[in-house]
């Protein structure tokens, strides 16, 4: 079964490079651009391995996304990387508190992404 | 019949009687057993030294002249002992605390200390004493004649002249003697006179006994009784008319006056006074000795006028009485009565003189010339007492001198009036001094000398008999036959008796001036701290002036000095006493405030406190005369109130600061957190297109099986965000410089629609490669005052939001240049999606990006840079807020002055 993974961010030539990446290694990516999209993706689509979620997010961000995913009991242990352009700890922090699993900072090696990546999905 | 000799030798024994009491007084106190010498009786005997040979002599002499006004004489002082009682005991009290050894001394003390003044009231009661003491000189001649010279049938005749003087000569000479020996023997802290206070009430009791002993002579002897003696045709003169006029009035108050302001009352009141309780026994049996006194005057008057023959002179009937019976021991008793009368007198005023002129004029000469002369000449003390030694000699002689000038001079008691009027003239200063604090030296000082300069003039001056100091022509004419300035009708003031007369200007004017002069000129520092201690003397402590006066010398300088003016064993038993109250068991005390102002009041006791002040102040500190410290402390008062104020004002402005600080701060911390969040925008600016590089360098680094459009693709995403990362740093430098007023501006007047076309121009190739269309009419021309590039800059900022931002499928631009109103206006506006209405507010702060939602980003700074730039620039962009679609933006500028291209041209041909 093909690993798939759910990415939120709103640089288009980030998430390019995010999708070229992560399927080359065979898995299948699905995307939103924008808070609300990410959300409404999650909550009414079949549930990724793991979601990449950036912070900077239009409408709602990466954090309040995070924690709406872990209020429900769908979502409540669905693994999810945090990705950040601001690299500060208070964000890294805030992260972990309300139950990020892993947090990476813009901007991001490839391999480093994928390891993540490969963990979360039990690869 | 009385020998001359016997006469002599009765005398010379009953001065001798007095030298033993005297003696006796002296050394008793000395040894402290003073019980009965500081007895009030002995104090109030010693007051009625008031009682001189005028009274004695005259008041007979005044009653058989003019009846009941001899009572006069006695009615001022009952009043001021009884009613006056309180002024009295202030002035003792005041003598007490501020040591003061005579009337001129309070005076001038009073007021700030000022020699000129003592100089004046040491003259006044110099030139107003002497004649009072010729007086006295006369009236023991006289009644030594009298006795000698007379029988009781020859008495209507005046004795000759010739042994009159030799006799008051040697009585004067006799007199000085006296009180050079028990005056002077010592230089008192207290100008206390022990002995000679003892030895003047023995002459109390003598003359009061004599004057009863001839007035129940008179009544019980030759009358037979007092009814009898009443009923005689001689009492008519009782019948006077004008009894209680003018003249009565004038008398009364002044024998009341003189009995606080004559220099020998002063001296025995509040002097020699040792105790307050003193004065209670003296306020009324002061006026019980007086009534005394009075009691027999008019027996004696009548009986004179009935028993002796016609032009008999009644100021002798007390003598002349007893002796035309042949009652020679009650003659001789009565002699010796006058006789005390006239020498306590004497005795009593010289000291007092004596001690003034010392203190108030040879003391002030002395310290005038250079202080390092008196080193050398010893001890200050030996000057003392030659110089008041001197003095007394010098007072006598003067007296004499009178004697011999106005020796023909009718009646004793005009003399005796004209001294009184003459001290009235201390009235006004010393009232003042002591109950008006306002009152000044000026004033004191001009109403002084006019006063006394009228008195002079209206009553001394012209009772002098001949032509000797005042024609009888200037009298009678007045000077130069100036009606006006006659000396008895001064100013046409006419029909007044020439006392009351005199009275009347001396002292009005007197009066008049020192209020006048009191209220005019400013006291000065020490005269208002004077006049406070003595005004408020029961309400402030003893010695309270050393707070005020802060002075620094050397122990042993001031020992010099006070062993100079004490004597070596009272300077030196003075400072160990002082150190041992400071708890040391050393010579010398610690010369601190208290001890000096402790020092300069005994030295005050001693030469009065004007000279002290001068003495101690060479020595404290070096300095001349303390006033100038006084002032600096009323400065530093007053700086220190200041200082107070200015505090307060400070704390005011301090919670002012305080408040602003806590504002500033406040806008620190917001400023702090702005900037956190810049630098955090800034780094999330950054790190997003460095990102993208990374990545895709990475996968173009790792990925070997690329096909050669992806290649292209990533390379030129890279190459994207490069670009964008560099216009982001271009941004965030050109922020900065603005931010900081680093920018430079080219500011100068130029045509807007120049930087307008090349903006436009600029961006054509960006808007090909978007597929926009940018619609672009020709703009208008006008000058503004404006930097070129930097406008250009924003429309195309602006206008490459426009283009990037458009997603729409046919993208349009529009811009134009209009002029509106007094104003160049530049609209930028494009058919994309507009900018959501919420984040409108927002659009013109750092890294907002209200727009860039989407893909390409890079607007973080733009738009705030474009306004920052229009602000410098005086003009302004805004978003039109309106219905349509896409957005508007509006630049304006003021245009200066407008002209087409067109009539730039014309201006050319022209």
């Amino acid at each position: 079964m093909t690993t798939r993974v759910f990415i939120a961010e709103d640089e288009p030539n980030i998430l390019e490079s995010l999708s070229f990446l992560l399927g080359r290694e065979g898995w299948e990516v699905t995307s939103a651009l924008d808070g609300n999209a990410a959300l409404e993706q999650l909550n009414n689509q079949a549930l990724p391995d793991v979601v990449i979620l950036d912070i900077m997010l239009p409408h709602r961000n990466g954090f309040e996304i995070l924690r709406q995913l872990r209020a429900s009991p769908r979502t409540s242990k669905l693994p999810v990387i945090v990705l950040t352009a601001k690299g500060q700890e208070k964000d890294r922090k805030t992260a972990q508190e309300i139950g990020a699993d892993a947090f990476v900072t813009k901007p991001f090696s490839n391999r480093d992404v994928i390891e993540q990546v490969k963990k979360l999905a039990g690869l | 019949m009385l020998s001359a000799n016997l006469i002599f030798t009765i005398s010379l024994a009953y001065v001798a009687l007095l030298f033993m009491v005297a003696f006796v007084g002296d050394r008793q106190a000395r040894t402290g057993q003073s019980s009965w010498i500081q007895s009030p009786v002995v104090y109030t005997l010693s007051i009625s030294v008031y009682c001189t040979s005028w009274t004695f002599y005259g008041a007979v002499g005044s009653a058989a002249r003019s009846g009941l006004e001899f009572a006069t004489i006695y009615l001022g002082p009952t009043l001021v002992f009884i009613g006056w009682w309180f002024l009295l005991r202030k002035l003792v009290r005041i003598g007490h605390v501020h040591r003061i050894t005579s009337i001129a001394d309070l005076i001038s003390s009073r007021y700030g200390k000022s020699t000129s003044l003592a100089v004046l009231v040491t003259l006044i009661a110099v030139i107003g004493t002497t004649p009072y003491i010729a007086l006295q000189l006369k009236a023991v001649t006289t009644s030594i004649q009298v006795i000698v010279s007379s029988d009781p049938g020859n008495l209507a005749n005046p004795p000759s002249d010739q042994p009159a003087s030799e006799i008051a000569f040697w009585i004067a000479a006799g007199m000085a003697l006296f009180t050079i020996i028990f005056g002077t023997r010592t230089i008192d802290a207290n100008e206390r006179h022990h002995g000679v206070v003892a030895a003047i009430a023995l002459e109390a009791l003598v003359k009061l006994l004599a004057l009863i002993a001839v007035g129940l002579f008179v009544i019980f002897a030759l009358a037979d009784g007092p009814a009898d003696i009443f009923s005689r045709e001689a009492a008519k003169v009782l019948q006077t008319e004008d009894m209680f006029d003018a003249r009565w009035v004038a008398l009364t108050f002044l024998s009341g006056v003189a009995i606080i302001c004559l220099p020998r009352q002063f001296q025995v009141t509040v002097v020699e006074n040792t105790g307050e309780d003193q004065l209670r026994m003296a306020s009324w049996l002061f006026p019980l000795y007086l009534m005394l006194m009075s009691l027999f005057v008019l027996p004696i008057a009548i009986g004179g006028l009935s028993v002796l023959p016609e032009g008999a002179d009644p100021d002798m009937f007390v003598l002349t009485v007893p002796m035309s019976v042949g009652q020679d021991l009650l003659v001789l008793l009565a002699f010796l009565g006058g006789f005390s009368s006239a020498t306590s007198m004497v005795i009593v005023a010289s000291i007092a003189l004596s001690t003034m002129i010392s203190n108030h004029i040879v003391m002030p000469v002395m310290l005038r010339t250079p202080w390092t002369s008196i080193e050398r000449s010893g001890d200050v003390r030996r000057l003392l007492l030659v110089s008041r030694r001197i003095s007394i000699g010098v007072i006598l002689l003067l007296g004499y001198v009178y004697f011999r000038l106005s020796g023909k001079s009718d009646a004793l008691a005009a003399i005796g009036l004209i001294a009184f009027a003459g001290v009235a003239q201390f009235l006004p200063p010393l009232l003042g001094g002591i109950y008006w604090k306002r009152a000044t030296a000026t004033g004191a000082k001009i109403g002084l000398a006019t006063g006394f300069i009228l008195w002079g003039y209206t009553l001394f001056l012209p009772s002098f008999e001949g032509d000797l100091l005042l024609s009888a022509s200037t009298i009678e004419h007045g000077p130069l036959g100036i009606g006006l300035l006659r000396p008895q009708a001064l100013f046409g003031l006419t029909g007044l008796d020439p006392l009351v007369h005199a009275l009347f200007w001396s002292l009005s004017a007197n009066v008049v001036l020192f209020v006048l002069c009191s209220l005019l000129v400013e006291p000065k520092p020490l005269e208002r701290l004077q006049g406070t201690l003595f005004v408020d003397v029961f309400r402030t402590p003893a010695g309270d002036e050393h707070r005020f006066i802060r002075r620094s010398a050397s122990a042993e300088d001031l020992f010099i000095l006070a062993q100079r003016i004490l004597g070596a064993a009272e300077a030196q038993r003075l400072f160990r006493e002082f150190a041992a109250g400071q708890g040391s068991d050393s010579d010398f005390p610690q010369p601190t405030d208290a001890f000096i102002a402790h020092l300069e009041r005994r030295l005050a006791g001693s030469i009065g406190a004007a000279s002290a002040r001068a003495m101690v102040s060479q020595i404290a500190s070096g300095e001349t005369i303390s006033l100038d410290e006084l002032m600096k402390i009323a400065d530093e008062t007053a700086q220190l109130m200041e200082y107070s104020q200015e505090v307060e004002k400070k704390s005011i402005q301090l919670e002012a600061t305080a408040r602003e600080l806590r504002r500033a701060n406040q806008r620190l911390t917001l400023l702090d957190a702005q900037k956190d969040d810049f630098l955090s925008q800034v780094s999330h600016e950054v790190r997003t297109p460095m990102t993208s590089i990374r990545s895709f360098s990475e996968i173009l680094l790792e990925t070997r099986d690329l096909t050669s459009p992806q290649a292209q693709r990533f390379l030129s995403i890279i190459h994207e965000e490069s670009l964008r990362l560099t216009r982001l740093l271009d941004e965030i430098l050109d922020m900065n410089l603005m931010d900081r007023g680093e920018a430079s501006w080219n500011l100068h007047e130029l045509d807007a629609s120049v930087p307008l076309s090349r903006a436009v121009e600029t961006c054509r190739g960006l808007a090909r490669s978007a597929g926009a269309e940018i619609h672009f009419g020709e703009p208008a021309s006008a000058i503004v005052m404006a930097d070129p590039d930097r406008l250009q800059q924003v429309v195309i900022n602006i206008l490459t939001n426009a283009i990037k931002h458009n997603t729409t499928a046919e993208p349009e631009v529009h811009v134009e240049g209009r002029l509106v109103g007094g104003e160049y206006v530049i609209e930028i506006s494009d058919n994309g999606p507009g900018i959501p209405s919420h984040l409108r507010p927002f659009i013109f702060e750092k890294f907002q990006r209200g727009a860039a939602q989407s893909s390409t980003g890079g607007i973080g700074l733009g738009l705030a840079i474009s306004k920052e730039i229009m602000k410098r620039l005086g003009g302004t962009l805004a978003l039109v807020e309106d219905d349509g679609p896409g957005t508007r933006f509006r630049i304006a500028l003021n245009a200066k002055a407008l002209r087409s291209v067109a009539q730039r041209q014309n201006q050319a041909v022209e």
